[in-house]
Order: C-alpha cells, then structure tokens, then sequence
C-alpha cells in the first residue's frame, strides 16, 4: 500500500479513546481531507522545486510504534546538553519517557501536549492556540490530523524560566522504518522569557522519517529563544515546520544547527502581529556526502516599526545539496519595518549545490529591506597564509569555516550550548581546534 | 641554511623565475631588491610552498634537507617564515587564537606537546611588548580592518612569537611610518641571532640602515642579475636600476 494510503486508512481507524474536545476532532477531519486532497508535496511545486520527498515516501512505514521501550539515559546522555541543569521533555519513538524527561507544573507548565489536549483547566489555552498558527499546507495537515503528542510549554505572564527546557524525540529502530509526527506547543505569555532546545534524533542508523509541527506564540513583551540541533545518522529525515505569532515588544530568535541526516527541511514562518517585534532567524548548515538541507523562511511584517534578522551560513561537500528560499512579504500597513536577510555559502567539493533564493514582497513604501546571498569557496590567499605560520590545510579551512560561521554563534545566549555547537563543527569538519570562538 | 639551486618557476604556464641561485647561511642577513614585477615576492611564496607556482626546474634545501615535496605548513615546522607584502584579513579569527593555534598546530609538527597557557600568555605579552602591540589589538579578528602599517607590525609579532629559522620579509617597511619602521627593525634585530637568517624584500635604502644586511642581491627578470655588499643598496638608491638592467642580455 503506499504510503498515502496507508496513512489515510490509519486515521480513520485512531483511536478515539482519549477524550478531545469536539472542535479538536473537528480539526483533525478537515486536515485529514486537506491531505487527501493534496497528498505529499512534489517537485511541480514551486515550493519544493529543490526538495524530493519521493525516496522517503516510497518506503513502508510502521505508523505506530509499539512504544514502552526502554532505553537507559546513559545511553542516550550524549544527545543531552548534560552540563546543563534543565527541564527535559523526551521522547522514544513518539511515546512520552518519564524517567528521562524532567517536567513541572510549578508555576508553569512544561509537560505533554496529550496532557494538555485531555485535560480541562488547559481547555482554553488550547482553544486559543492549539493550531492557531499552523496552516495548512498538505504536510501540516497530515501533522494535524494524527497530533497527539509532543512537547506543551506554557509560561505565564512575567515568569522566566531560569533554566533552558530540552525537547528531545529520539527514534529507537527497533521498528524497521518509523513516521513519527510530534506535534509541540509553546506559548510564553505576557514578558515570560524561555530558552528552549530541540532535538529529533535516531538512536542508530535506520530509516526514520520525522514531520513535525511547532506552534510558538510570543505574546507581549516575551522574549523566546528556540534552538534546533539536527545531526542525525544518514537514514533519518525531517520536515520541520515551526511557526511563530509574536505580539507586541516581542523578540524571539530561532537558531537551527543542521549537521546531519539524509534530508532536512525546515520551514520556519514568522508572524509579527504586533509593533515593535524583533524577530531573529538564523542558521549554520554543514554538510556532506549526499545530505540534502532546504530552509524556507517566511516572515510576515503585518505591523509598523518591526525588525527581522536572517543570517543563514551554509557549508556544503561531496555532493550535498542546500535550498534557501528566504521569502519576507511587507504588509502595505507595515511601515518602518526593517527587515535584513543573508545567506552566504560555502562550497567546499564542486559536487555539492545549493539554490538560494530571496523571495521580496513589499507592500510597505517607507520600509528598509536588504538581502545578500554569496556561494564562494574557501579564499586562497587566507589558507595559504595560514599555512605558512604553520597550520595544517585541513586545520586552516576548519579555522575559516569557524570563522565564516562565527557571527551565526554569537547570538547563542546558553553558553554550554554554544561550546557544544562549536565542537560539533570541529568533529563535523574532522578537527580539533584548541579553542572556542 | 637555505641552498636554492638553478631554480626555475612559472604559473600558468608563464616562467616567471628563471634560474635562481642564492646561498644564505645562519646568522646572515640577505637584501633582496629589483624593480616591480621582477619576481621577488613569486621568490618568496615559491620558498614558502605556495602550490600555485609550478617549480620547472631546479631545487631548494633548508639544512640540507630537499623542499620540493613538502607542503607550506611542513615548510614552515622545518622554521621557514614569510611576512607577506599584502598580510591576508581573516575576520572571525583573534590574532590571539590564530597564533595560539599556529603555535601549537608547529609544535605538534615537530611532536611537541601544546605549550602551556601560562607560557604562551607570557609569551605574548613580551612579544607585544616587543613590537609595541596594545593589547585591545590582540583580541581583534586577524587583519581585519587593521591599517597598513599595523599590518606589517603584526607579521612581525607573529615572528617573534614563531621564532623562525629562515624569516623572509617581504616589504615589511611599505606602509610604516618612521617611529613604527624603527620598532619593526629594532625587534626584527632582536630576534636575529646566529642560528638563524633574515631575507629582506625591500625597495628602499632606509629599513637597511637599520637591519644591516650581509648581501644585497638584484632580482631582475626572474635572475639574480646582481650581487654585492650592503654598500650595493646606496648605489641603488642614487643611480636605479637602468644600468644593471642594461648589462642584462635577455
Ligand atoms: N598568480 C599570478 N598569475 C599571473 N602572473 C603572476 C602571478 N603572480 C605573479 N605574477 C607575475 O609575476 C611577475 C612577478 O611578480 P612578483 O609579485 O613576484 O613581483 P615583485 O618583484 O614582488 O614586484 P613588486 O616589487 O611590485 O612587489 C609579475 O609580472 C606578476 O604579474
Ligand atoms: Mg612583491
């Protein structure tokens, strides 16, 4: 049965056990549809031109995992940033992990979605926001339809969380080939400030196929920092599609460190809906063999006096392939935005490609909006000069490549979280450089 | 100490160094001169393991050991350094964690272990003192944005922090007021001792009045066309160079 198919006998045939709210059902019956209608998204899309999810549909999925699978945190304490004290919300094979996950409900609620979609006293939270950003795209609705579990962070108005949350799904194996559809929540309401960390990652080499869906809302004055680490085996893919509603004075950065995987595609979408939003989007992708990284960005200016910072830093070899599609639409009411994107990228094989493209829409006239996107390689002049004082070849381009990749970190706030992006870089360049930038 | 031999050199197939010979032993200092576009910085980059420059014909020996198979960076564990005439810019990297890491990516070259921090902290610091280096300097991105004369102030710190065996200086002076050509050379004297030698690339008389050189070689049209003591540099100086270029046959 192809996958499709599969999928849509699959859902009518959820379990409807678990008590939902009426519009919830309703919800899922619509996406269900929208995916029928639409199915998996090829390459005649002008939206996924770059990006062929056909090697990944073509594959028999086990949709649902057989779960209670234990796995030691020694194991998995590698994928942790362990240095760290932190909330954690884990993951095994879409199958919330108790003892590994640190969650509370001491002034703030860092616990399930399925939690949260079950329980009354989160019935209005959920009804204001539980796919209120999300649209509908096919592999949205697919998401919405089976959503049941992931992460639920609600901070309250004037609460900061002092330590960083960590949101990890991690895919065991032990089916051959597994879909997992988390489906997270993140709300900091009135200047509430969060840190949080996320991570999907297979725990050994098997055919994993990840497409999730991450609602976040800023409301005013908030201030969210969200991190993605994605250095995944080579048999693990993952459509991520994160989206953000800011209000008013909020600022909220979004940081995605892609190193591994087969096929990552990250759709990150802005919404300002308010005056004076900051909002920050930033990327470093290194590559190689024949991985594949698409990042399509949207932000939406919907309001006057705004900012939005794009700085993606991509550095591909072998034959890896990049996508960058930048799109920012400047809404006719969105006066005095500014709004800045960079895509600079390195290629160091002549097998490896990337498409970028900047997409402008502006509706605005009083507005200041600059893009820039560069592919080079690394300079000559500088690796040779640094090998004349000594420094290896291999050493002097990991040096560059720190160097070019550079300005990406310094926005990183959790400095453990820093230091370990910096050595993922060196391990993934095949270095080891006596110090942190 | 350095043994080049008949060298000939060329990139996209245009020869560009056409049988060089020069012998500089330790604790001599050589001047290089010629007119633009003679080939002394090709000379310099060739010596230094620039892979862009094809070596046609000819060989280089550092101590008696051959170069022609080694990579820049083996060139420079052996101890051969070069300042550049135009030092590269590379934002994103501290002169500190540059030379920290040249420090010890030659040290693990020559099998050494990392020098402790506390080692290189002093040791920094008395080689800025040297060169007169503020420290502010030190934490900004290597060259990125310095000016000219900082520039080459810079090279010289790195020397002085690699104490090399064979240091070629290529325009070391272009781009240094007077009161910084006077530092440059003042340090450049101190580091200079009798194991090991200083080429200097120059165009004019005035860095020679103070890094006296043993020999002064004219380069002109890829040869050596010249060579004499330091006294041969004023004579440069007052006449040019059209009449050695005149005795030249091509
Ligand atoms: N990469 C290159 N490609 C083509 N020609 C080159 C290249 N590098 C050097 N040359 C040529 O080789 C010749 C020698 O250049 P070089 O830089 O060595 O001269 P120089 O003696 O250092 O001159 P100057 O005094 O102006 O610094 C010049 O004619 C130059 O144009
Ligand atoms: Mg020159």
């Amino acid at each position: 049965m192809e996958l499709k198919e599969k999928l849509l006998s699959s859902f009518w045939g959820l379990d409807s056990s678990v008590e939902v709210a009426e519009h919830i059902n309703d919800l899922r019956g619509d996406a269900i549809k929208v995916f029928e209608q639409y199915g998996f998204p090829s390459k005649k899309q002008e939206a996924w031109k770059y990006t062929s999810l056909n090697k990944i549909v073509n594959r028999d999925y086990v949709l649902e995992p057989k779960g209670d699978i234990a796995v030691d945190f020694n194991q998995v304490k590698k994928y942790f940033l362990h240095d760290l004290d932190s909330y954690a919300i884990v993951f095994i094979d879409g199958v919330y992990s108790a003892h590994l996950s640190q969650t509370t409900h001491d002034g703030m609620d860092i616990c399930l979605l399925s939690a949260a979609l079950t329980k009354p006293r989160f019935r209005a939270i959920i009804e204001n926001y539980f796919n209120k950003a999300a649209n509908s795209e096919s592999m949205v609705s697919l998401n919405t339809a089976f959503a049941s579990e992931g992460a639920f962070v609600y901070i309250p108005k004037h609460k900061s969380v002092e330590k960083p949350i960590q949101i990890i799904h991690f895919s065991t194996g032990n089916d051959s080939a597994l879909l997992l559809q988390p489906r997270n929540l993140i709300i900091a309401d009135e200047n509430a400030h969060v840190q949080i960390i996320e991570r999907y990652q297979s725990l050994s080499s098997h055919p994993v196929f990840t497409n999730v869906v991450t609602e976040i809302f800023g409301e005013k004055r908030s201030q969210i920092d969200y991190y993605k680490v994605q250095n995944d085996f080579e048999d693990a893919s993952l459509i991520d599609h994160t989206f953000i509603n800011q209000e008013t004075e909020s600022n909220c950065s979004v940081h995605t460190f892609s190193f591994g995987g087969k096929l990552i595609r990250n759709n990150l979408n802005f919404s300002q809906n308010g005056e004076h939003v900051e909002s920050t989007l930033k990327g470093i992708t290194i590559i190689g063999e024949k991985q594949h990284v698409d990042h399509s960005t949207l932000v939406n200016h919907n309001s006057p006096n705004c900012e939005s910072h794009q700085d993606y830093k991509g550095i591909f070899g072998d034959q890896s392939t990049g996508v960058f599609n930048g799109r920012i639409i400047v809404d006719k009411l969105a006066q005095k935005t500014n709004a800045f994107q960079a895509n600079n990228n390195i290629l160091i094989s002549d097998k490896a490609t990337i498409n970028t493209k900047p997409q402008l829409e502006i509706f605005a006239d009083d507005v200041k909006c600059s893009h820039g996107c560069t592919v080079g390689q690394l300079d000559e002049d500088a690796l040779f000069y640094m090998r004349t004082r000594g420094i290896p070849k291999k050493e002097a381009q990991a040096l560059l490549t720190y160097a070019f990749a550079n300005n990406v970190l310094e926005t990183v706030k959790i400095p453990e979280l820093k230091q370990r992006i910096n050595k993922l870089i060196a391990n993934k360049l095949g270095v080891n450089i006596g110090f942190n930038l | 100490m350095l043994k080049i031999k008949d060298l000939h050199a060329s990139i996209d197939e245009k020869d560009i160094l056409r049988g060089i010979n020069l012998e500089i032993k330790a604790g001599e200092v050589h001047a290089i001169m010629g007119p633009n576009g003679s080939g002394k910085s090709t000379l310099a980059s060739v010596i230094a393991g620039r892979e862009d420059y094809e070596v046609t014909k000819g060989a280089i020996e550092l101590s008696g050991q051959p170069l022609e198979e080694l990579s820049a960076e083996e060139r420079a564990h052996l101890g051969i350094f070069l300042s550049f005439q135009y030092p590269v810019e590379i934002p994103g990297v501290s002169v500190t964690n540059f030379i920290k890491t040249a420090i010890n990516e030659s040290r693990k070259g020559k099998g050494l272990e990392d020098m402790p921090a506390n080692e290189m902290l002093k040791k920094i610091k008395e080689k800025s003192e040297l060169l007169e280096i503020d420290r502010k300097f030190l934490s900004r991105s290597l060259n990125d944005g310095f000016s000219g004369g900082e520039k080459k102030r810079n090279e010289i710190f790195q020397m002085a922090m690699l104490e090399p065996k064979l240091a070629i200086l290529d325009e070391t002076d272009s781009g240094l007021d007077i009161d910084a050509m006077r530092i440059v050379a003042d340090g450049v004297n101190t580091l200079k001792n009798a194991d090991n030698a200083i080429v200097v690339i120059t165009h004019y008389q005035r860095l020679l009045d103070y890094i006296v050189p043993d020999f002064v070689h004219v380069l002109y049209n890829g040869r050596i066309v010249k060579s004499g003591g330091k006294e041969l540099a004023l004579e440069l100086e007052a006449k040019g160079y059209d009449w050695i270029k005149s005795d030249v046959t091509v």
